[in-house]
């Protein structure tokens, strides 16, 4: 379905509404309350601009083990860890990509590895437990992410995979909240 | 599916009218906000480092897509959006939706959580200069 055909104009909404209106009809004009601004001929689709952004994250997650992995501080069977850890987010960045590509669009190139370790701090890391509070904090943010980016995906295909990648950054998640002592949360609905 | 039938038409037009709850009306907790904007935010921003997404430190008051070194869509470029408390309950509601084209899909559904976190950007330690680089 295009977003024109979801485009319901609300002037026949309206026209409607004198006697009943689905749920689904209810929930349709509301989305669209705020006017939608075109795509400019040429342009990226929506959904390759999302996954776009999804690659990004993944790029920036790999370069995290990878610094990780450099760094000297990890003992060995952390450092297992974290490499498996790591080939997960290659095995994401591969699976955006080719859904970039089969959209028609280009995937977003990695930065260099210099640039992540400003950007994410890395010189400030002294010991095995910084590494891992800091890789805590990016697979929390990134299973949130990931749940937060489905409602925007127009494809269904790619809900059900950022919500499978969700998944493995919660599983990620636990795993360094285990390494690291954490409580296990009392409430549910722990993320997103 | 069994269709909801109002009791008036002026009912089922306002209800057509109106958007969903805005955070712009709700007191934010800025303490709160900055937990939040750690667990759901900080995936891809950070206050002073354009990463996924560009750097955030005075961004309530700023315009969209001025960020120096970040590579912005042309769409958000484009906006002419103003970084308003009202403007940022917009975009974390549905950005998509605000701008047609984002890389930013992100959605915070809970008003109270907009709140927070918009109340979070815009306080004094966030809101002023940047800091300089600890260490690096």
């Amino acid at each position: 379905m295009t977003d024109q055909m979801r485009f319901i104009d609300r002037r026949a909404a309206l026209a409607l509404g004198t006697s009943t209106l689905s749920a689904a009809g209810v929930l349709a004009v509301l989305g669209v309350a705020t006017p939608r601004r075109a795509f400019a001929a040429g342009a990226p689709t929506q959904d390759v601009q999302l996954l776009n952004a999804a690659i990004a994250l993944e790029h920036e997650g790999i370069a995290a083990y990878q610094i990780a992995a450099e760094s000297g501080l990890l003992t060995p069977d952390v450092l297992k860890i974290g490499i498996t850890f790591q080939g997960h987010h290659k095995q994401h960045r591969d699976d955006l990509a080719s859904a970039v590509r089969r959209l028609g669009g280009q995937p977003v190139a990695a930065k260099a590895l210099s640039a992540y370790a400003t950007d994410l701090g890395a010189g400030s890391l002294k010991d095995q437990t910084g590494v891992l509070k800091l890789a805590l904090k990016l697979e929390r943010g990134a299973a949130n992410a990931y749940l937060g980016l489905i409602p925007s995906l127009d494809q269904t295909d790619f809900h059900v995979l950022a919500a499978r990648m969700a998944g493995d950054e919660a599983f990620h998640a636990a795993t360094l909240g285990n390494a690291l002592g954490e409580a296990i949360p009392q409430k549910a609905l722990i993320f997103g | 599916m069994t269709p909801l039938r109002f009791a008036s038409p002026a009912i089922a037009a306002v209800l057509m009218v109106c958007p969903p709850a805005a955070a712009a009306s709700l007191l934010g907790d800025p303490h709160r906000g900055a937990s939040l904007y750690e667990t759901r935010c900080g995936a891809c921003h950070s206050l002073d480092a354009n990463r996924i997404g560009p750097s955030h430190r005075g961004v309530v008051g700023r315009r969209a897509g001025v960020v120096p070194g970040f590579a912005y869509t042309q769409a958000l470029k484009a906006s002419g959006l103003v970084w308003t408390p009202s403007n940022l309950d917009r975009w974390l509601t549905a950005p998509t939706s605000l701008v047609k084209g984002t890389a930013m899909g992100f959605r915070m559904p809970a008003a109270q959580d907009r709140a927070d976190v918009i109340a979070y950007l815009a306080s004094p330690a966030v809101a002023g200069a940047k800091r300089p680089a600890a260490g690096r």
